[in-house]
């Protein structure tokens, strides 16, 4: 069974070590075809007959093996159920798990998808077919090699198999092995050899059953393009970006696109505490949001300011060289930027221009064709979703189609001598302002796992009818007969948390808080788990919800429901008037709780005093405790924090928003939460003390100083001092920014706050040192999540490791084990940020489509003053825009003026920006016109215009006659009456 | 190097294409060298060991007082055993606690009262190190302290294990595979009587896995045993034919 033929292997690293591996090759590996009648074949052939497909380049039935550059480029193609019998080789496969980690993901996906017939062949260990690397040789001929080598073994192996007479009288045409490589030499030396070789385009453009799949082929070159002058300077090569950086003449970072400018950015660099700016397109350099790049510092005197502009890129179309025009129009752009800089020489930051690509991020973008002014053309322009993207160029045969969809593209290549980079359309997700289609994009650009869970996974969900038994009841605390409610949102299905409290004999509160016991459901290792770590996280859009565990188990035998019993785990303290704890214990319990309320009930049961109630009493109790620990909290330092938050009602048929409505915050609201932090730190504290190396816990590093820079400007332009020193000190200078004329200062003044302060992050007890252990936000000493396991994974580790310590639970191998939990920690902080992201985009999309058609008129606030524009939040809807003061030619907001009528000046000193007698300032109230701009039906955004204060010429009457129907009329009339 | 490496392929192969119960190539040779009272050479994969045993001899000084027999190792390991040279062949604390583990394992196997007041002398040297160093020193004691015509309660043999991320325990650890991350564990065990001499992990392992990871290394203990049998009886023939002896086997 095993041939013990040993070969070394001889590689170089660091300085050079001479390493020598064993490398074992073995003559019991299959070749994995039905065909086949000499190999040991241990598992289901993986290549049948069953699958054959029409090719007109090979008229014959073939397998194929593929090449590692035919894996990277044309993954899309391969991905679509159309290509079947394919030999992976374990070479290729390592190539391309080196290359790119996604790709290599989501190939591996294809492998493993049995009905594709993908088998993957051990050909590096295989006696005959490993390949020895010759002196001189380099590892990439070598591979290129082995895989010409495999392939014509296997094509000599199969061969064999069919040469006896037996297979002859069957009558069936011989399978032969096909190579598909998109390298031209290692074509030619294949065709040298005899192999059936083809590229990857000729194969796939034979395939005559499936024309549509033409699309989705990668182009390096576009067929007959006519060589343009190169638009960019070209990238270093790899050797001299190393060299550059060993020398520290340039630097490594990954690039950050600016989302409000399209020719600006950032490459986030080590020693530069800001970044190094970037701008323009050359310095840009074809660099995509999120690639690692190799940066080369300007002279300092070449430094320049951010530009605080707010520029958008105007429709391009596809066959445009770029007119004179607009490049002009970008230079003068860069020129008053610089200018400006040149001014104020204290805002200059290093700049630089990007030399070299290091390692490229490219994902799948979600977008829309842009209509082509040309009929008939594959030629296409692909508008990203996303704004800190650049167009593509894509070619396509169903543009028609097409045309009024949101589609999926990712990029290929970007030639010196394109003004954008080049890709080929995936797939289409629907049309163009369904909801579900919109939701898909949300979810697909934030990375949400949002497929329906499959059979296996369910199949671990509990049997129908379920209920408890007496096996249950003795294991657990029965605490059926205590009062416990719960209070949460209206509409809330998935509750996972109640409370009670109760006068104990000596005066003392018995205070309880349960949690629904998901980690009973919930077993770990099993599919269901499996996709819940994955998952990490429920997602909450406007009128959508992605559940992290199956509906069964979140809004039904896990939710803890009014009247029902259910399992919980409790947290139960014993606690003075003082709110002082004197005593805590946890244990699985049995519950039922006597009410679910929402937090306006409780609210009213509190305030009705005849309300006797033994719920309404120890709500009341709750209510008081609450407002006690809320205060020892906030002279511990805790913030509060604000931020804009708003409620979408949804109507139920359509899920388009129907009304808005800020969140409101009531005592419950706090009361509740309070006992949640409460709860959360008792049991952070007890897993950290039993799980010294591996408890699950959350921590809020302060943030560096320089991160609040934008608030202490901010407050002194408005004649306060904020103290960053220490979190108390913080929330102590927080409460003193009051003004009398501006009751929302205060608030604004938080929120701003909230935008300096870092992400709060889970972590391994065993990977940090205690002290950084710290919550900022809470200014708690150690904090973890524990009260909603129903929608976070955390909450359900921290459960697990709770129950292994108190005995109620056995512990298994991976909840102990330091690194698999620190990998899980970090797909939770992963997942919680885009679920953050997804949940924001969401109600952006709603507040569009609340806008439709319509136009209001509301009060607002001046955020940040910039050069051209202000930005404004609207309290009320939680929305943040952009109001232009200088506009373009074009009119890009459909109101014609010219420059002369009015004119801005920026104050550079105190960020103002006055015209005439009307000064802006921070924190300003205005109130502004709200509308759709609906002319692109592409790209809709909402448009800001100021009401007030009036500036002649600028400002939009305010609309007094309430008759006039809010469309877009309005707009035209209004503007006569100027 | 850390880390992140699966030790075991969805095909079923390890990092140097074995499958995960499968030992490295095993060549063993006794006495090699003549001065010694016994020899051995062992070759386990690409980890290289000499071994060299003398006495039993009468203990020197101080040690007489004991009856009992003395056991006195010297783990060392060549300057250019490894990828970087190393400075201290012996004496530092990895060949110390190695030089202890011998001990305390041989001590186990060999007939002490067959030898009281005696001492035996074995000296190790690592010439190549790629992994399971410990387990290899340990079998090439063994094959020495045969060829010394020491008395043994039987082979005293060592292996190590480890587990893959998907709870696959794998025998016989290379140095890759100990760099790559994985727990390892050794064991000395006397096969045939099913005792454990000596156990030492690297890292925690968890209950549940702990008994299959030793089950595993047993295996192998045994494994290594047949062997090592094997080369012994081949020797013996050797040496034996100038004796006349080849009738015997």
């Amino acid at each position: 069974m095993q041939t013990l033929r040993e070969f070394t292997r001889k590689t170089k690293r660091g300085n050079i070590l001479k390493i020598v591996r064993e490398h074992y090759l073995r003559d019991d590996i299959g070749c994995g075809s039905d065909l086949c009648k000499y190999c040991f074949q241990n598992e289901v052939y993986q290549l049948t007959s069953k699958h054959e497909i029409a090719s007109s380049l090979f008229k014959f039935p073939h397998y194929l093996v593929l090449d590692t550059n035919v894996v990277l480029d044309q993954i899309d193609v391969l991905e679509e159920d159309v290509l079947h019998n394919v030999i992976v080789l374990t070479t290729v496969l390592n190539e391309v798990k080196h290359k790119s980690s996604s790709i290599y993901k989501r190939f591996n996906e294809i492998i493993h998808d049995r009905t594709r017939n993908f088998y993957v062949f051990v050909n590096e260990h295989h006696k005959d077919t490993y390949a020895d690397r010759d002196p001189g040789e380099t590892a990439n001929d070598r591979n290129d090699r082995a895989i010409r080598m495999a392939t014509k073994w296997y094509d000599t192996h199969l061969e064999t198999s069919q040469s006896s007479k037996e297979f002859e009288r069957s009558g069936m045409a011989n399978t032969r092995v096909v190579l598909l490589t998109d390298d031209a030499g290692n074509r030619a030396k294949a065709e040298a050899e005899g192999i059936l070789v083809a590229s990857a385009s000729e194969y796939v453009k034979s395939l005559e059953d499936f024309p549509l799949l033409l699309d989705k082929l990668s182009h390096k070159t576009f067929d007959n393009e006519k060589q343009a002058l190169p638009q960019y300077p070209a990238h270093l090569s790899m050797k001299q970006v190393l060299e550059g950086l060993r020398l520290k003449k340039l630097l490594q970072g990954s690039f950050q696109a600016s989302r409000e400018n399209y020719l600006e950015g950032s490459v986030n660099v080590e020693t530069y505490e800001k970044g190094i700016l970037i701008q323009g397109r050359e310095c840009l350099n074809r660099a995509v949001d999120g690639d690692l790049v190799a940066v080369e510092l300007l002279p300092e005197s070449e430094w320049s300011a951010p530009s605080e502009i707010v520029l958008e890129e105007k429709n391009v179309y596809a066959d445009d060289v770029p007119s004179e025009e607009r490049t002009e129009e970008e230079k003068d752009m860069l020129k008053q930027v610089q200018q400006a800089a040149a001014a104020a020489s204290a805002e200059r930051t290093p700049t630089g221009r990007i030399v070299g690509i290091v390692r490229r991020k490219w994902r799948q973008y979600c977008g829309i064709l842009q209509p082509s002014l040309i009929e008939n053309t594959n030629r296409h322009i692909f508008v990203p979703a996303d704004r800190k993207i650049p167009r593509i160029r894509i070619e396509t045969r169903q543009a028609a189609k097409l045309q009024n969809q949101r589609i999926i593209v990712t990029i290929d290549t970007w030639p010196r001598n394109s003004r954008y980079p080049q890709g080929h359309f995936v797939r289409s997700l629907g049309p163009l302002g369904d909801m579900a289609t919109e939701n898909e994009v949300i979810l697909l650009e934030h990375d949400v796992p949002h497929c329906k869970f499959s059979e296996e996974v369910l199949s671990f969900l509990p049997k129908l009818p379920w209920s408890i038994t007496a096996e249950d009841y003795a294991k657990r605390v029965d605490l059926r007969e205590l009062d416990i409610c719960s209070v949460d949102p209206p509409g809330c299905t998935d509750i996972d948390d109640a409370l009670h409290c109760r006068e104990l004999p000596n005066g003392n509160f018995e205070v309880g808080v349960h949690i629904a016991d998901v980690s009973h459901f919930i077993r770990p290792g099993n599919a269901l788990d499996k996709e819940a770590a994955a998952r990490g996280t429920t997602v909450y859009l406007v009128g959508k919800r992605i559940d992290m565990v199956p509906e069964l188990l979140s809004s039904n035998l896990c939710s803890l429901v009014g009247g029902v019993e259910r399992f919980a785990f409790s947290c139960v303290w014993e606690v003075d008037k003082e709110a002082n704890v004197i005593d805590k214990r946890f244990h699985k319990s049995v519950i039922k709780s006597k009410r679910a309320m929402t937090y306006e009930e409780a609210q009213v049961l509190i305030d009705d005093a005849t309300q006797q109630s033994e719920i309404a009493k120890s709500l009341r109790h709750l209510n008081r405790l609450a407002k006690i620990l809320k205060k020892r909290r906030m002279d511990n330092g805790a913030l509060v924090l604000a931020s804009p938050e708003i409620r979408f009602q949804v109507d139920s048929e359509t899920h388009e928003p129907l009304e808005v409505e800020a969140k409101q915050m009531r005592e419950t609201n706090s009361m509740v939460e309070e006992f949640m932090l409460l709860a959360n730190i008792t049991v952070a504290e007890h897993i950290a003390a039993e799980f010294t190396e591996c408890a699950v816990l959350r921590r809020h590093p302060k943030p560096p100083p320089t991160n609040f820079d934008p608030l202490v400007k901010a407050a002194r332009y408005q004649g306060f001092q904020v103290d960053t020193e220490t979190g108390l000190v913080l929330s102590h200078s927080l409460d003193k920014c009051v003004k009398e004329d501006n009751p929302y200062f205060n608030t604004m003044i938080r929120i701003l706050t909230t935008r300096c302060m870092m992400q709060a992050v889970y972590f391994i007890s065993g990977s940090l040192q205690k002290e950084e252990f710290f919550h900022y936000g809470l200014a708690a000493p150690i904090y973890t999540h524990f009260t909603s396991p129903i929608r976070r994974y955390s909450d359900i580790m921290v459960h697990r490791l709770l129950a292994a310590s108190i005995g109620a639970d056995s512990t298994y191998a991976q909840l102990l084990e330091r690194k698999s939990n620190e990998e899980l920690c970090h797909n939770l902080n992963y997942r919680h940020k885009m679920a953050q992201y997804a949940a924001r985009a969401s109600v952006g999309l709603n507040t569009h489509l609340f806008f439709r058609g319509k136009e209001e008129d509301e009060e607002g606030y001046v955020l940040f003053v910039r050069k051209n524009a202000l930005q404004v939040l609207i309290p009320k809807y939680g929305l943040e825009g952009t109001l232009y003061l200088k506009t373009d030619k074009d009119g890009k907001d459909g109101v014609e003026r010219t420059k002369s009528e009015v004119i801005f000046t920026f104050n550079e000193e105190d960020h103002t920006q006055r015209c005439g007698n009307v000064v802006f300032h921070s924190f300003d109230p205005v109130s502004v016109r709200l509308s759709l701009d609906s002319s692109n039906v592409q790209h809709e955004k909402l448009v800001f215009r100021l009401v007030k204060p009036y500036i002649k010429g600028f400002s939009v009457e305010p609309s007094t006659d309430a008759d006039i129907p809010p469309t877009k009329k309005t707009k035209k009339d209004t503007k006569k009456k100027n | 190097m850390a880390g992140n490496f699966e030790l075991l392929s969805e095909q079923g192969l390890r990092l140097d294409g074995r499958r995960p119960h499968e030992l490295r190539h095993i060549k063993c040779k006794l006495g090699v060298f003549e001065q010694p009272d016994g020899s051995a050479y062992m070759e386990q994969g690409n980890t290289k060991v000499l071994a060299a045993v003398y006495g039993p001899h009468q203990a020197k000084g101080m040690k007489t007082e004991t009856n009992d027999v003395i056991i006195n190792c010297q783990y060392s390991q060549a300057t250019f055993a490894t990828a970087e040279r190393k400075n201290r062949p012996r004496g530092d604390r990895k060949s110390l606690e190695f030089k202890m583990y011998l001990e305390q394992a041989l001590s186990a196997a060999i007939k002490s009262e067959l030898y009281p007041r005696s001492q035996i002398d074995i000296y190790v040297e690592v010439l190549q190190a790629d992994g399971a160093n410990y387990a290899v020193a340990l079998n090439a004691a063994t094959l020495a302290l045969i060829d010394a015509g020491i008395c043994l309660n039987e082979f005293i043999v060592a292996c190590t294990a480890s587990l893959s991320k998907s709870s696959i325990p794998l025998t016989d650890i290379s140095h890759t595979e100990e760099v790559s991350g994985g727990p390892m564990l050794t064991v000395a065990a006397l096969p045939n009587a099913q005792k454990i001499a000596f156990l030492e992990m690297s890292e925690r392992f968890h209950i549940d896995h702990l008994e299959t990871v030793i089950e595993t290394a047993m295996a192998g203990c045994r494994e290594i045993r047949d062997i090592l049998e094997a080369a012994v009886r081949e020797h013996l023939l050797h040496i034996g034919s100038a004796a006349d002896w080849a009738r015997v086997g």
